[in-house]
């Protein structure tokens, strides 16, 4: 599949946007969010606006933007109709939370409340993004078991470093729960387990279809191979569907990617929350934007080496 | 809406003979002058007159070598939407620009509701969906609903384009929920089959697989055996056979 950059930084921002608040929806629930109105407008705002950055980049990905208020209409039976509903509803939860923890403090049944609606509504929204390419029957290396997983626990640990690093920033990460910093260690190596199972497990599918199948010559013919393509040049569907340039670098990335994580992130988290201060708040910015990147790489490779059905029209053998 | 309808009274469908089709591309280009130039908005073109030259297209015409026991043979295969009775494509829909008729089962787009997302093009497994870059909206096979719904044509006009083109009589529409419609007995006849019916998206479109070939039925004499001289004819054939002999 094409990996378009709106689509890339869309699940990447948003998932680590609603990651990082479903982290202070759990803080808010269980009282520990720090009483410093600071840290609630940074932190508040950092989480909302990387949901929204990662929302406004999707639009950029349709041909007719001015029309995006209809994609809130479907979500009956439409996963990307549900990603919008569950966008916005998570976002006006989130407001009221951050508002009320900078108002009126943490320990009030406002920031509780909103806290709930934001931690449910952004694990709904991160859900339904997964299910968006889950659902997809046509891309079998979506198609599987493993993609809502592996979402929510890129967006668990993204969202967590983005929270520790500003609640670093602020001189508030020592006075919050302990948990969350474990939790954050969880979720890093959650992130990587997962995704590393993911790949292994698409090397090992058996692909569910042939060429044979594709043109109804399923037991009449042993091969079929394709002699005149329809058309002179390429079409968009061939664009859209049968991307293979980046295939020729995936083992490379898939290494950048883990290493970004496992060389990068963890060591730099393990010094951050060792060193504390100034320097630990600048070690766990930095964890977050290489376990941002990493996502980010992690996500290219996530379209560049789906396969589509279609192209056993178009030369693959199976798929 | 994108919820598909739980029953159609009719499934208005194709039914394409792989051993009639001689993949002359007149269907695709039938479908491409009809709905280009009907009801709907143009199918638009990109380039067409420099050395990338692209398109929207309903209706693409691939050929294949395919091979079984007895050798190889060629196959044309056209490729359009199979009007599916769990279409993908109008579920996955964010907007409710796609949907399927309740009436006839046919699927299609409302394109001043497209968004032009493309998730429904990724969706189809089939490949049926083609953006229309200069418009940007989905695009797709309609069965030329804008001719089976047009009371002014000629009856035998309201058919798809593509249907009434065929120079080999190729194609064939009508009501494949109708077990005792004429093409519901031709795929019964011919054993026709679904495209890649391990998707789950229940296509009503049938493809005629190619009959089995004569050569092994009536295999040619071996070469040695022909008799050469005894009976050979005279005048320029006997020559000609003579020279070709020696």
């Amino acid at each position: 599949m094409f990996p378009a950059r709106s689509i890339i930084l869309f699940t990447t921002l948003s998932g680590a946007g609603f990651g990082a608040l479903a982290w202070l929806g759990l803080l808010a629930v269980t009282g520990g969010l720090p009483a410093d109105g600071l840290t609630a407008l940074l932190a508040g705002g950092v989480s909302m606006a990387l949901a929204v950055a990662g929302l406004l980049a999707s639009t950029f990905h349709l041909r007719h933007p001015e029309r995006a208020w209809r994609a809130f209409s479907q979500w009956r039976t439409s996963w990307l109709s549900r990603e919008g509903v569950f966008s916005v509803a998570t976002l006006g939860a989130a407001f009221a939370m951050t508002a009320a923890w900078a108002s009126c403090g943490p320990a009030t049944w406002v920031v509780a409340a909103a806290g709930l609606g934001t931690l449910l509504g952004a694990l709904a929204t991160v859900i339904s993004t997964a299910m968006i390419y889950r659902s997809l029957w046509a891309i079998p290396q979506w198609f599987n078991g493993w993609t809502v997983p592996v979402f929510l626990a890129l967006a668990a640990a993204t969202g967590a470093l983005v929270v520790c690093a500003v609640l670093a920033w602020t001189g508030t990460l020592a006075a919050t729960p302990a948990w969350l910093a474990i939790g954050m260690l969880v979720a890093v190596v959650a992130a990587l387990v997962t995704k590393a199972c993911a790949w292994h497990a698409a090397s090992r599918t058996a692909p569910a279809s042939d060429t044979a199948s594709a043109v109804g010559l399923t037991g009449r013919a042993a091969s079929v191979h394709p002699l005149e393509a329809p058309h002179t040049s390429e079409t968009w569907l061939q664009h859209e569907m049968a991307y293979r340039v980046a295939r020729r670098h995936a083992a490379k990335l898939r290494r950048v990617a883990a290493l970004l994580g496992l060389a990068l992130v963890l060591p730099a988290l393990l010094l951050a929350l060792w060193a504390g201060g100034i320097v630990g708040a600048l070690l766990m910015s930095l964890a977050a934007l290489g376990g941002l990147a990493a996502v980010l790489v992690e996500r290219w490779l996530f379209f560049a080496e789906a396969r589509h059905k279609v192209t056993l029209y178009y030369g693959a053998q199976q798929v | 809406m994108t919820a598909l309808p739980a029953t159609t009274a009719k499934k208005l469908g194709l039914v394409i003979d792989l051993d009639s089709c001689v993949g002359c591309h007149a269907c695709a280009v039938a479908c491409k002058q009809w709905n280009d130039t009907g009801a709907l908005a143009p199918l638009s073109d990109e380039n067409p007159y420099g050395a990338e030259a692209s398109g929207t297209w309903l209706n693409r015409v691939h050929s294949f070598e395919a091979r079984d026991d007895q050798g190889g043979f060629a196959l044309h295969f056209p490729r359009s939407c199979l009007h599916c009775e769990n279409a993908p494509c109008v579920t996955v829909c964010p907007t409710g620009a796609s949907y399927k008729r309740a009436a006839d089962g046919i699927v299609l787009v409302d394109e001043d509701l497209c968004i032009g997302c493309g998730l429904c093009a990724w969706a189809c497994p089939y490949g049926a969906r083609e953006m229309d870059e200069s418009q940007g909206v989905m695009k797709k096979c309609t069965l030329c609903a804008d001719r089976i719904d047009n009371q002014h044509l000629l009856p035998q006009d309201r058919e798809p384009a593509c249907v009434r083109t065929c120079p080999t009589g190729a194609r064939h529409f009508g009501d494949l929920g109708d077990p005792a419609s004429e093409i519901s007995q031709l795929v019964a006849a011919r054993g026709g089959v679904a495209l890649m019916p391990e998707s789950g998206c229940a296509p009503t479109n049938r493809y005629l697989p190619p009959r089995e070939r004569r050569s092994h039925a009536s295999p040619l004499p071996p070469k040695a055996a022909q008799p050469s001289q005894p009976d050979a004819p005279d005048g320029f054939l006997g020559w000609l056979d003579r020279v070709l002999s020696a």
